[in-house]
């Protein structure tokens, strides 16, 4: 676990991303601006896990605001650019049971899937919001990592339903994550995106085709643009979010302060300067231009429209097939690259998963692949992970 | 040439709610010390989430009402992004694409006429926190942060100084009779647009904004001022006149230029995802219309009917519990003149005597009304009222008990008067002597001995009358 993480508690179960607040324990969501600070409350998740009885084993590294590819730029982490999703390897050699982690760009089920784990991004509005160290609030969500589809759909109830403290957050007080029958159902492979995987993903993919078949579920192919026009809507909507929401990260109340200013001005511009990672100043300008006067009409606000056009077209699809199922990364494995590279391969990776982020549908890595499904359709999902794990047996 | 001003008013209002506008802390008089009223939420820590207080959506829907203006039922927030240390999260949530209110109305009086001024459109944002300034320090007080404010936008409408003061007493009056706002120093604070043009011409000249004033008075001077400036350099050329943004220095009288840096941003307005928009269904509407205080126009008008006078309107207006007192002791069949008096006069004295208000709720229209009708069908005079209101708000005395317990309600007729006088004449030869050798002091000494046999009953007109006419006989 001390590789992944800070130790909070040696007997604890279940680790949680940095991106979430636990009360007293330091919180940094992987950036050197929020160093030293000290969060007052537990993200609403945290404490129902503990109400639970579960035990906080410790908080993961992530990559600064969730992100870079798999965690891979994490100021808190002892090697920048090498670390592969702290949480996701946590559980994958056994430290823990499960870990929470908060899907916003992809980041989360990337790591999951190169670690060989399951990670469920659910429906958007499920889970509580509260205590999140939030970049894109109108898609991020705080999801589960585990390494069955049973472990995710336990700890999904637990930390799922309504909290009055999230505006955001759906009425529904509980949700029925229990896997459902995959026999009978018809998903669909989206062809042109595993056009684009490596050799290693493609087999990945095949043999999640071979244990859907024997599991007597009808696989067909079908082309899909959706996913690149819902990765460029996603990229100005996510940046510019963050962008809006990390400005609140000023060196004047909390976090990083550069020792050096001579005024307010210099303040701001030295203690950002020096806070900020390249990639989390990449996606400030970025979302900063796309939130410009001149640039809104053509940017954000046609993202928005982009955004209604592409959940129209998703739920016909989702009328003809149960779910889709794609690559969770193109590339199968990590190799260490600067981070001054690092806005344009997410962007390129994150093709395979935005979508879901865009629209707030649920979306599963699992066996080093990924299934999408209409919204609140987790069991369905968790059911096609079940037959998945069998891998044709 | 003659020149007509054009002017345009932005007026922000705080709120009376008891919580701030996306998070429980107390509104900001509840503080005593800076950082008082504070939150992970309103100080803009990770993790928070706004909350929205329904109250500020009643009240701002009520204020449209108010105003005459379109409800939107389907309403949105947006955040305004710009970093400045009383900014806790670098961005306010305010409302650009669909604000609450649309389209208003709101007829102004003054010397030159009564004319209709348009409202935009209401808007419900957050206020911000505020710096104090120390030697080399500045200090962040976030207790006025999420303080809920409503700004009322109007057209181009104002066409006198006058006209724009008499347009914020109004709403000083309205907001403070509906439970809106308590208005008081600060709570109020207008941006105002000006241009002028030659008289008739139908096109705007170069308008400039002056940011961020409180006091009508410096509102009223501002204008004046600015006016002037403008009329100065389209008549003699004095200057170019430029779209800007000023500030208006109460010292000088003057207005100042601000810094392009401050005025040129880029506020990058997008809507607030943590914010679902707000539906207003008919039902709530109702609601609110129902629970909507009679306008204060209306009321204007029933109170002169009544021979009230202006200021006396003002004040009864300037503070709902008071023109509710009022409502409250006609609807129990007082006269509304007198009972205006009774209130304005007696009441206000004795209350503030006592170091109490009208908030404190000693004086109930139960029993104001009770004094006020013994007084008016004579069972006690009116001196004797107001030895009863005294004891109701220093004792808590019951009227009816008091004046029976105190002997006050004894109906006296003039030979009751005149049987207590004869006695006090026969019981001070003396006195009587004296007064009649000149000495008039001693009248003073007879009146006294009949009104303390009386115990404050009887006109004391009357009595003097009466003790005159039997001193000079």
């Amino acid at each position: 676990m001390n590789k992944f993480a800070v130790t909070i508690n040696g007997q604890g179960t279940i680790a949680v991303d940095d991106t979430l607040l636990i009360q007293d324990a330091p919180a940094t969501a992987g950036s050197r601006m929020l160093e030293g600070f000290t969060p007052l409350f537990s993200a609403e998740v945290v404490d129902r896990l503990q109400q639970k009885g579960y035990q906080i084993a410790g908080k993961t590294h992530v990559g600064e605001f969730g992100l870079d590819l798999v965690g891979e730029f994490s100021y808190t982490a002892p090697q920048q650019g090498t670390l592969q999703g702290a949480a996701a390897l946590a559980v994958a050699e056994g430290d823990v049971q499960a870990a929470l982690g908060v899907d916003m760009n992809g980041a989360t089920r990337r790591a999951a899937a190169l670690a060989g784990v399951d990670f469920l991004k659910p429906t958007y509005g499920t889970v509580s919001r509260y205590g999140v160290i939030s970049c894109a609030a109108s898609g991020e969500q705080v999801g589960v990592y585990a390494k069955t589809a049973q472990d995710v759909a336990k700890i999904m109830t637990d930390i799922a339903g309504h909290d009055p403290k999230d505006g955001t957050c759906l009425k529904t007080e509980t949700y029925d994550y229990t896997p459902a029958k995959a026999e009978g159902k018809t998903v669909a492979v989206v062809k042109n995106l595993v056009a684009k995987a490596d050799d290693g993903v493609k087999a990945k993919v095949q043999a999640a085709v071979t244990a859907l078949q024997a599991a007597g579920v009808t696989v067909v192919e079908i082309d899909c643009d959706l996913f690149a026009l819902a990765n460029t809507a996603w990229q100005i909507l996510m940046c510019a979010e963050t962008c809006n929401n990390v400005s609140r990260y000023d060196g004047v109340k909390y976090g990083h302060r550069a020792a050096n200013y001579k005024n307010i001005d210099e303040l701001y511009v030295n203690s950002r300067t020096e806070g900020f990672n390249f990639l989390t100043k990449a996606v400030i300008l970025y979302g900063s231009d796309v939130l410009s006067k001149n640039r809104y009409k053509d940017c954000y606000d046609k993202s928005l429209r982009v955004r209604r056009v592409v959940r129209e077209a998703v739920t016909k699809l989702f009328g003809q097939y149960d779910a889709l199922l794609t690559p969770a990364t193109f590339a199968d494995g990590y190799q260490a690259y600067e981070v001054t590279e690092a806005f344009g391969k997410v962007f390129t990776e994150s093709e395979c998963t935005a979508l879901a982020n865009l629209i707030g549908t649920p979306a599963l890595a699992t066996q080093g692949v990924q299934l999408f499904g209409k919204a609140f359709d987790e069991a369905g999902l968790l059911g096609l992970a079940v037959a998945l794990e069998k891998k044709g047996e | 040439m003659k020149y007509e001003l054009v002017i345009g008013l932005e007026t922000h209002v705080e709120l009376s709610t008891e919580s701030k506008i996306f998070c429980s802390c107390g509104g900001h008089s509840a503080a005593n010390e800076p950082n008082d009223c504070v939150c992970p939420a309103c100080s803009g820590m990770p993790g928070m989430l706004p909350i929205m207080n329904k109250r500020v959506v009643e009240l701002a829907v009520t204020a449209g009402l108010m105003l005459n203006c379109e409800i939107n039922r389907y309403t949105t927030f947006d955040k305004k992004n710009y970093y400045y240390p009383d900014l806790p999260c670098a961005y306010q949530i305010t409302q650009i694409n669909h604000p609450i209110c649309v389209n208003g109305l709101v007829n102004v009086k003054t010397s030159q006429g009564a004319r209709d001024i348009r409202i935009k459109q209401i808007h419900m944002e957050e206020d911000a926190g505020k710096l104090v300034h120390s030697g080399n320090s500045s200090f962040v007080d976030f207790n006025r942060t999420s303080v809920p404010l409503i700004e009322i936008v109007t057209q181009p409408d104002f066409r006198s100084a006058e006209e724009v003061v008499t347009y914020l007493n109004k709403l000083k009056s309205m907001f403070r009779s509906g439970g809106i706002s308590e208005c008081e120093e600060g709570a109020m604070r207008c941006d105002v647009n000006i241009s002028v043009r030659p008289e008739g011409s139908e096109e705007f000249g170069v308008r400039t904004e002056i940011k961020n004033m409180s006091s009508f008075e410096a509102i009223e001077k501002a204008i004046q001022y600015e006016s002037q400036r403008h009329m100065d350099a389209l008549e003699y050329g004095t200057e170019e006149l430029v779209q800007e943004t000023r500030r208006f220095d109460d010292v000088s009288g003057k207005t100042f230029a601000m810094r392009n840096k401050e005025t040129e941003a880029d506020y990058r307005y997008f809507p607030d995802a943590n914010l679902m928009p707000i539906v207003i269904d008919d039902a709530w509407l109702e609601q609110i219309k129902a629970d909507k205080p009679v306008a204060v126009d209306e009321k204007a008008e029933e109170y002169m009917a009544a021979g009230i006078s202006q200021k006396e309107i003002d004040l009864l207006l300037s503070d709902g519990k008071i023109s509710k007192l009022l409502d409250d002791t006609v609807a129990l069949g007082c006269d509304m003149k007198d009972s205006a008096t009774w209130i304005l006069t007696d009441c206000a004295g004795v209350l503030s005597k006592a170091g109490k208000s009208f908030a404190d709720g000693v004086v109930t229209a139960q029993n104001l009304s009770v004094i006020i009708k013994m007084v008016a069908d004579g069972t006690i005079n009116r001196n004797a009222g107001k030895k009863v209101l005294i004891a109701v708000v220093e004792q808590g005395a019951d009227p009816a008990a008091y004046c029976k317990e105190q002997g006050l309600d004894r109906k006296v007729d003039a030979s009751a008067i005149e049987a207590v006088i004869d006695g006090v004449l026969a019981a001070n030869p003396k006195a009587v002597e004296d007064v009649k050798g000149g000495k008039l002091k001693a009248m003073g000494a007879l009146f006294g001995a009949c009104m303390k046999e009386l115990k404050g009953a009887g006109d004391p007109a009357v009595i003097k009358q009466l003790l005159e006419q039997k001193l000079a006989q």
